[in-house]
């Protein structure tokens, strides 16, 4: 397995926003980006904080994994900047889109038009094809799929001869590679994956991540993923930490040890403090 | 289990209450039917039995049977056997009763009751102990009457007032001498009677000199047992009989409860089929919760719980889902049976009053029905839950039923619907009674044969829909494929729609064309510009006749005089018509022989004359009702039909033998043929009497089209709550459905679909599985009302299917409206979905 160049930013813990290039692009522009993104649930005594002023900026053709334990606000972050979940004050925009402003229907066709996902349980409808469910965000929308595109996502993750199954008819790993194909085919400014290897094995979960950071590295796709697994965050460009709610540490450029290294020392503080 | 059991059924509330609302309404409707049924009956009785109160023993002719030659008739109850029975030791006095139809107007000149419960009779002497009077006196001689009290506030007569009175045709204006209470039984029922003084009442019901009933009062300490003996010991036995006042009540008491048991009977076939509709919901529910629950029946069993326990457990369930439905449903039908009462009671008829009954068997018989047939339902879906096996507790999927059982269930149904097919089609080729218990196996078997192949029907039909959802885009894409996802749920769900609109439909089609061939024959027969007759079907005065043949307009008219007559040792009604003028009003097809009618000379249809191996120019003799004989000769033979049928002769040969002709309708021609003004001329000359009906062709297609109305809608709002079941059962299938694919609605709102959407996806799979059933109601309907009618047919000749496509099309909008009212709620809770926890995994 290929990984990028060991390198690792540690910047102060609550201004993790940086503008360092990476893997040479110069003029990287935000994808989506939040700003004191807070989220509570409840009130007074019952009150939870599931994030607590968050910044974070995703740049364009960049991977970014998000990191943390349970309970960390991950998930929540990820909801909460992918449109699916909303927030209780700060900021986030996709694009040039401010999400707090929009209304359901809105958010909706941005979700449709501007974001792909990819889903821990694949997510796929039983009754349709392999290809219907990746044409499905187009299919929603009404528009015809940009074929020469869709060939190349299909040959990408190697899917062609498997266009004509129902997903109950292929295996976890295959399934998977449907959905990462459903999430590119329509092109979005931003892919977010909530543990897209989760359920798969080793071995598929190693085919999927690396079609994420093909797409990432060769299409100038821009990639999200939550995950726990440090060998998983280790395909991506960037590390992202969170506990408690909050962003703690930043990692560039990770490898599976220095991620693994990175979790340890926050288990230790956890114990300690 | 009772514990696991009682907790399901709590734990699943919401799941459950489209069930129990759906065995609650057939519960309802059951205990409604009785409790009204009961209460009404209960309260007719009391009543009826009130108006025997001054009845000790009655006297009536004992009918004499048709013997020989001669013709059966009622011996007459003459004024000497009046005066010997109130002579008998122990009577204290005897009342003579006379009784008829007596048409009352109100002041618009309108019949009041409806011409079927018009009654009139004598008041007896200077005080009739029956009829207690409120105001007025007693009435005496031809220009006075008695009314009913009820009939007297409804029509605002007063004593003073004129009355319009019709009995057999001609118009009575007597004054209203006195108003008076009773209790009549066809009064407390919203009927009128009007009372005139013996002598009248006699001379105009045709009854001079004699009596219907002899009603005999028993002197204070003898009883009706000891007053009937000695009755019947100085009454001639041969020419009378007696019966005593409380036999009476008795009988009438029976013969009310027979008829309302009738009705009850009507009711619950009806409340039955709601049932019977009621049950795919509960079998579907309960299917569904135990698939969602396989993992922890699973368990169970790993645990150690028998396969017998696991069925126990879920029977426990329906049990007390059962029992919450039936209670509910007992409930709610008391109220409706009380209801059903002020209902009639504002609809114009009078119910007498009494408490509501709601026997112990009411109770019982809701409670046991609700609770079986939950429990009978589940008990499949209930086995299936045990042959659950305990690894399926582990892994995550459990294997769906075998293809194998899809292929015996689709062979067991194509054996039931070729052979219902085939029972029904050799039903339609024979002949009227001997067709009816074949047809009805053979559409049981089709029926049972389609419910179990809809779930192979459903596929090719749902697809059929494809292009037209098409157009709504992937919402409609993901409907149809979601529709034949299960299609055994699909097929339970639709079959529940499929009962209802097969009756509908079948029962339309049955009645369309019998309508058009009543009609048919009704005006197909006769060349008459104008039919005359009573209101209440009862016959016309001779008078009226001779009116309207003195009028200028007419050119040809006949009265119908029915009479009775001995051929041959058999009885044979004789329709007696003016003969010369006959030929001009009726068109009927003449076999052999002429359409000659005078003299001696007759006409007989085919059957009557095959019978008796009669041709043109056959001869035989007639037994006249007063005993006399006469040589007849066959002029020709006809075709008969419905209308007209049997001997036809001339009245001047008839007339002579009757001592009370009467006449059943009288044929009118007129110069100026049908119209308005002609008719307003006849109605005029026949005294503007509101009991006499003058009828064109056109208004007698129009008063058989009313009665078919009648009767179908009453058949459609009984229906509706099948349908309305079927309701529930969409509802609930789609609820459930959408429950179960919570996980995909929330991808498809991540990935972009929209509220509006998601809701559309739903309401189009409601629409779908709605539409199919539908289709496959209508169409069954369509084969059961064709094959019905052909049955029926073989017996008419006029008999033609009239294809209701309007009323199908509207079926099927129905059906259709159906789908989108059921996704209302469910497409509402699918679109609300939280995203997030629907597609969290696991």
């Amino acid at each position: 397995m290929e990984h990028a160049p060991f390198k690792t930013s540690f910047r102060e813990e609550f201004h993790p926003v940086t503008t360092t290039p990476v893997a040479g692009r110069a003029t990287a522009t935000m994808a989506a980006r939040a700003t004191d993104l807070s989220k509570i649930y409840g009130q007074g005594e019952t009150q939870v904080v599931a994030l607590d002023r968050v910044s974070v900026e995703f740049r364009q053709a960049e991977f970014t994994a998000i990191m943390g334990p349970s309970g960390s606000g991950k998930s929540t972050l990820m909801h909460c900047v992918a449109g699916l979940d909303t927030f209780s004050s700060g900021s986030v925009r996709i694009g040039e889109t401010e999400l707090g402003s929009l209304k359901d229907k809105q958010l909706t066709k941005l979700r449709r038009d501007k974001i792909g996902f990819i889903f821990q349980a694949f997510n796929l409808l039983p009754t349709l094809t392999a290809l219907e469910n990746i044409t499905l965000p187009m299919d929603i929308a009404g528009r015809k799929p940009d074929k020469q595109w869709l060939d190349s996502v299909i040959a990408m993750v190697g899917l062609a001869d498997r266009l004509g199954h129902r997903p109950a008819q292929l295996s976890g790993g295959q399934q998977q590679r449907v959905a990462v194909a459903r999430a590119l085919a329509s092109r979005p400014d931003i892919i977010f994956g909530d543990e897209p290897t989760g359920n798969l094995d080793s071995r598929s979960g190693a085919e999927v991540l690396g079609f994420l950071r093909n797409s990432v590295r060769e299409l100038g796709q821009t990639v999200v993923m939550v995950t726990h697994d440090p060998v998983a965050a280790a395909y991506a460009d960037r590390v992202i930490f969170l506990a408690d709610g909050r962003i703690v540490d930043e990692v560039y450029g990770p490898t599976a040890d220095s991620v693994l290294d990175r979790m340890k020392q926050f288990d230790a503080k956890g114990r300690t403090s | 289990m009772f514990r696991t059991a009682l907790r399901n059924v709590l734990a699943h509330k919401a799941r459950l209450l489209m069930t129990v609302l759906a065995v609650m309404l057939g519960v309802a409707f059951v205990s409604g039917t009785l409790v009204f049924t009961n209460t009404l009956s209960n309260a007719l009785q009391n009543s009826s039995a009130k108006g025997f109160d001054q009845v000790d023993v009655a006297v009536e002719a004992k009918y004499q049977e048709s013997k020989g030659d001669q013709v059966g008739k009622s011996p007459e109850l003459t004024q000497a056997l009046l005066a010997k029975s109130e002579q008998v030791p122990g009577a204290a006095s005897a009342i003579g009763v006379v009784s008829g139809f007596t048409a009352i107007a109100d002041k618009d000149g309108k019949l009041i009751g409806g011409g079927f419960q018009s009654q009139g009779g004598n008041y007896w002497e200077a005080k009739d102990p029956r009829y207690p009077l409120v105001s007025g006196h007693a009435p005496s001689g031809a220009n006075e009457v008695a009314i009913d009290s009820e009939t007297a506030e409804r029509a605002g007569y007063k004593v003073g007032d004129t009355v319009r009175l019709s009995i057999d045709g001609p118009v009575l204006k007597p004054t209203v001498a006195g108003i008076f209470t009773t209790d009549d039984g066809n009064v407390a029922a919203g009927g009128s009677l009007a009372l005139f003084d013996t002598a009248t009442a006699q001379s105009l019901f045709g009854k001079a000199g004699t009596y219907d009933e002899i009603d005999v009062k028993a002197a204070a300490g003898t009883s009706q047992a000891t007053l009937k003996a000695a009755l019947d010991k100085a009454l001639p036995a041969d020419t009378v009989e007696t019966t005593t006042g409380k036999q009476l009540a008795d009988d009438q008491a029976e013969m009310i409860s027979s008829s309302m048991s009738g009705l009850k009977q009507g009711l619950l076939v009806f409340a039955g089929i709601a049932l019977f509709v009621g049950t795919f919901i509960i079998a579907n529910t309960f299917t569904m919760l135990i698939a969602q629950r396989t993992k922890e029946l699973a368990l169970l069993r790993a645990v150690g719980a028998s396969r017998k326990q696991v069925t126990r457990s879920v029977l426990i369930e329906a049990f007390v889902v059962g029992a919450v439905a039936a209670v509910t449903g007992l409930v709610a039908g008391i109220g409706i049976g009380a209801g059903l009462k002020s209902l009639i009671g504002m609809l114009g008829a009078t119910v007498p009053d009494g408490p509501l009954v709601i026997t112990p068997g009411t109770v019982g018989t809701a409670l046991a029905v609700g609770i079986l047939i939950t429990m009978l339902a589940a008990w499949l879906p209930g086995r299936r839950a045990a042959k659950i096996p305990p690894v399926a507790a582990m892994s995550s999927v459990h294997a769906a039923a075998t293809t194998k059982s899809l292929v015996l269930r689709n062979t067991l149904g194509a054996l039931f619907s070729g052979a219902g097919i085939a029972v029904v089609l050799a039903a339609t080729s024979m002949s009227g009674s001997d067709g009816q218990a074949p047809m009805g196996i053979g559409a049981v078997l089709l029926i049972i044969g389609v419910f179990i192949l809809t779930p192979l029907l459903s596929r090719p039909l749902i697809a059929a829909a494809a292009p037209f959802m098409r157009v709504f885009g992937i919402s409609g894409k993901l409907a149809r494929q979601n529709s034949v996802r299960n299609p055994r749920r699909t097929a339970a769900t639709a079959s529940a729609l499929m009962i209802g609109l097969t009756l509908i439909t079948g029962m339309t089609v049955m009645a369309g064309s019998l309508q058009k061939s009543i009609d048919k024959m009704a005006s197909s027969a006769i060349k008459a510009d104008y039919v005359v007759s009573m209101a209440n079907g009862n016959s016309l005065s001779p008078d009226v006749a001779e009116k309207v043949a003195k009028l200028d307009d007419v050119t040809a008219s006949s009265p119908l005089r029915n009479a009775p007559s001995r051929i041959g040792g058999k009885t044979e009604y004789l329709t007696g018509v003016t003969g010369s003028t006959i030929g001009e009003l009726t068109d009927l097809t003449v076999d052999s022989g002429a359409f000659k009618v005078g003299g001696s000379q007759v006409v007989v249809d085919d059957d009557t004359a095959k019978s008796h191996g009669w041709k043109a120019g056959s001869r035989f003799t007639v037994n006249y009702e007063d005993g006399k004989k006469q040589q007849l000769t066959v002029a020709g033979v006809y075709e008969g039909n419905e209308m007209i049928q049997g001997i036809i002769l001339d009245n001047a040969a008839l007339s002579p033998h009757e001592t009370d002709p009467a006449d059943m309708q009288v044929m009118v021609k007129t110069s100026d043929g049908a119209s308005s003004a002609t008719k307003d001329k006849l109605e005029k000359a026949l005294g503007s009497n509101p009991a006499i009906k003058v009828q064109d062709k056109k208004d007698l297609s129009n008063e058989i089209a009313q009665m078919f109305t009648l009767v179908l809608n009453m058949l459609y709002g009984l229906l509706a709550m099948a349908v309305l079941v079927a309701v529930l059962g969409v509802i609930n299938t789609l609820a459930m459905s959408v429950f179960e694919r919570s996980q995909e609605i929330g991808m498809l709102r991540a990935i972009g679909l929209d509220r509006k959407g998601i809701k559309r996806m739903v309401r189009l799979e409601s629409l779908v599985i709605s539409l199919f059933g539908g289709v496959l109601g209508i169409g069954l309907g369509v084969f059961f009302g064709w094959a019905a009618g052909e049955l029926v047919g073989s017996s008419m000749a006029t008999y033609e299917l009239v294809m209701p496509w309007a009323r199908m099309a509207v079926f099927l909008l129905l059906a259709a409206t159906v789908g989108v009212l059921a996704a209302l709620w469910p497409a509402r809770r699918a679109a609300r979905l939280n995203m997030l926890t629907a597609i969290k995994s696991e």
